[in-house]
């Protein structure tokens, strides 16, 4: 163990403190929930970015992963379920410099919200979307929701749930996106990457982690630990950039497709054209 | 100045002759409105389409959003990215706003939202009057607030209540209501936009401490705290969950009652401050008429016509409608035989003036369900009957 190493077990410091809120630390999180690690990449990620703090908002709805927004140390918003997009572009198209990131679960941003993503990824706004799809609606007690795979118990699937999934980067991608990626929580490395590329993004951006949730999904799954949620992953994830979106649906017996799906260039974005219509409607001034 | 130039100009100051709605969306642009976030709805469309002409112009940014909750939620964004932010809608929308509106008064932002009224219940009558949404705008949302909301009467009123509600809104924090109506916002009459130095401006306070010190929910003296915006270093935490001064989640009962007491009454302790009422022949008056929106101006003539008569009526014309001016009501209870109410809805201010009058007078409401403004004669009627 290097020196610096040992410095680091022996502080009372951890070394991105600045970047959570003091005094709103212990989390709400369960123990074997992965939302601990996400938000730690997604620090680190914005950290690395170079990126003015002062210039980044981050921007969440309800759920669990809605509190993420409230832990960090940047101007922070915790809006109603399922708004946290247009807030997010009231936010940004105010400021061109600012950066804006929401990040919701998969029930706030695709059930109740689910029009102001399409809308925002049609538009192009100039924000990055994080999902954690944790498959249900955890923190009202494991009721089934737009991303639960037919076949999956919870709450209100008590014998199964019924309903197609969306496939959402296919949903993403379709509806404009100019950056499309998902991976599994297991794989933090990889999130991270796709959270420092979605960041430096202009436009649309957009990243889909498969979360643990052993207290409501997994329990209800026979992945009743965090750790056999993410052994889970490790078994069913296949590795594949170039994977047509049409083909990443999730059911229960195929594997799951992750990798950067998307990434166009030079896509304008609702900001940029707001700009060039303020210069073209000013342009008689004279 | 020529036409051509005083459109890039915020304040078109001037003689114009226009419709309620270019008037109230002139009045937002003069007081320095600067984002628009809103959905087209019959008959309030007119002003998001003079916004999307005007604020490119003006360096602003229009967005046509989803819907109405888009809208509304844009605009508190926007507010909080540090411009003045409005939305404009008629009931159904502003039934799909309310949600937000409660977020707003729970997060103390700063907004306009401009409901042109239609009749209802539902889709109604889309392009008919009616006044049904008074306790839409005080109830619509859940939970304890006082909102403030205005009701002008005439195209001129729209563009200077339209400054009061963005300086009410900055003033005091909070989503502020401008009511209209159909025939106010369709009817045209003259419009006289003063020089752009006798627009009165009020901007939020903003905090005078570091960001290290900064607590974003620790209110003044006057129960307002000042407001630090996105991007200005102050890391602000804004949440819809009761929150402690730091603005940090604190779910508990003494937090809740402090702040909630707290946002309730930085109004009703000024209620002094936002209530406008018009008084006209009331002095004398041995009966009044209560009204407000485009009803009033009939309502005058109905007064009018009594006094030619020989009948002592008054009008109370009521521009502030949310807080209520009960006090007022309740002086003028103690002068009169009885009250007239006449309104386009089926009785939602005529309950809040019964509240008032605590039983000195006798209150009779006059009530058309929507789709026309009532015939000065109408109003006459019902008074010649008792006098």
């Amino acid at each position: 163990m290097t020196e610096d190493q040992n410095q680091l077990l022996e502080s009372e410091a951890h070394p991105l403190d600045g970047f959570l809120r003091e005094g709103r630390i212990p989390h709400i999180f369960c123990p074997g929930c992965s939302l601990g690690s996400i938000t730690n990449v997604l620090i680190e990620a914005i950290n690395e970015s170079g990126i003015d703090p002062k210039k980044v908002a981050v921007v969440s709805g309800i759920g669990c992963t809605g509190r993420i927004a409230g832990y960090l140390n940047f101007d922070s918003f915790h809006t109603t379920h399922g708004r946290s997009i247009p807030f997010a572009i009231g936010l940004s198209v105010t400021d061109p410099e600012r950066k804006v990131i929401v990040i919701s679960g998969d029930g706030d941003l695709f059930a109740i919200g689910g029009n102001h993503f399409i809308h925002a990824a049609r538009r192009n706004a100039n924000i990055t979307v994080v999902c954690v799809n944790n498959f249900n609606y955890g923190m009202t007690g494991g009721q089934a929701g737009p991303t639960t795979y037919v076949g999956q118990f919870q709450t209100t699937a008590p014998y199964g749930s019924l309903e197609e999934p969306f496939n959402i980067p296919n949903l993403a991608a379709s509806c404009g996106a100019v950056y499309v990626a998902r991976y599994t929580a297991l794989d933090v490395r990889r999130v991270k990457e796709a959270f420092s590329e979605a960041i430096a993004k202009n436009g649309f951006s957009f990243v889909e982690v498969l979360g643990s949730c052993p207290t409501t999904y997994g329990r209800r799954n026979q992945l009743a630990e965090g750790k056999k949620i993410l052994e889970f992953f490790a078994e069913k994830t296949v590795l594949n950039h170039d994977a047509d979106t049409r083909d990443v649906q999730i059911d229960k017996n195929s594997p799951i497709i992750v990798g950067k799906f998307v990434d166009i260039e030079d896509k304008p974005t609702l900001t940029d054209n707001l700009l060039a219509l303020q210069r073209v409607s000013q342009a008689k001034k004279g | 100045m020529s036409k051509q130039k005083q459109k890039f100009l915020e304040v078109s100051t001037g003689e114009h002759f226009t419709t309620g709605n270019h008037a109230a969306a002139e009045g937002a642009l003069a007081v320095g409105c600067k984002f628009f976030g809103g959905y087209p709805i019959t008959p309030s469309s007119e002003i998001a389409e003079h916004m999307a002409l005007r604020l490119p112009q003006l360096g602003g940014n229009f967005v046509q959003f989803e819907d109405e909750i888009a809208s509304i939620i844009g605009i508190l964004g926007a507010s909080w990215g540090g411009v003045k932010s409005m939305t404009a809608t008629s009931g159904p929308g502003y039934s799909l706003m309310v949600e937000n509106i409660g977020l707003g008064m729970m997060t103390e932002t700063p907004c306009v939202i401009i409901n042109v009224q239609r009749g209802g219940p539902s889709t109604g009558l889309p392009t008919l009057v009616g006044q049904q949404d008074i306790m839409q705008t005080k109830w619509g949302a859940h939970g304890d607030f006082e909102p403030i909301v205005l009701c002008p009467n005439s195209v001129q009123e729209c563009f200077e209540l339209a400054i009061e509600a963005f300086n009410y809104a900055e003033k005091y924090r909070l989503p502020v209501t401008l009511l209209l109506d159909e025939t106010l916002g369709h009817m045209s009459e003259r419009l006289i936009i003063p020089d752009a130095s006798k627009i009165g401006k009020v901007e939020r306070k903003k905090p005078k401490d570091s960001p290290e010190e900064h607590l974003p929910y620790k209110p003044d003296d006057d129960l307002i705290p000042p407001m630090a915006v996105a991007g200005e270093g102050y890391r602000v935490m804004v949440t819809g969950l009761t929150h402690d001064e730091r603005g940090y989640p604190d779910l508990n009962t003494k937090t809740q009652d402090k702040l909630v007491r707290r946002i309730n009454d930085k109004i009703r302790l000024n209620k002094k401050d936002i209530i406008k009422v018009e008084e006209y022949m009331l002095d004398d008056a041995e009966f009044a008429i209560i009204s407000f929106g485009s009803v009033a101006r009939t309502a005058k003539g109905a007064v009018n016509r009594a006094r030619k008569k020989g009948i002592k009526v008054g009008l109370l014309r009521l521009i502030t409608i949310w807080p209520f001016p009960n006090e007022r009501i309740e002086a003028l209870a103690e002068q009169v035989k009885k009250i007239y109410v006449p309104e386009i809805n089926y009785g939602q201010i005529t309950r809040e003036v019964e509240r008032s009058v605590h039983g000195k007078t006798e209150v009779k409401g006059i009530f058309k369900l929507g789709g026309a403004i009532h015939n000065p004669q109408e109003i006459l009627k019902e008074i010649e009957g008792d006098a």
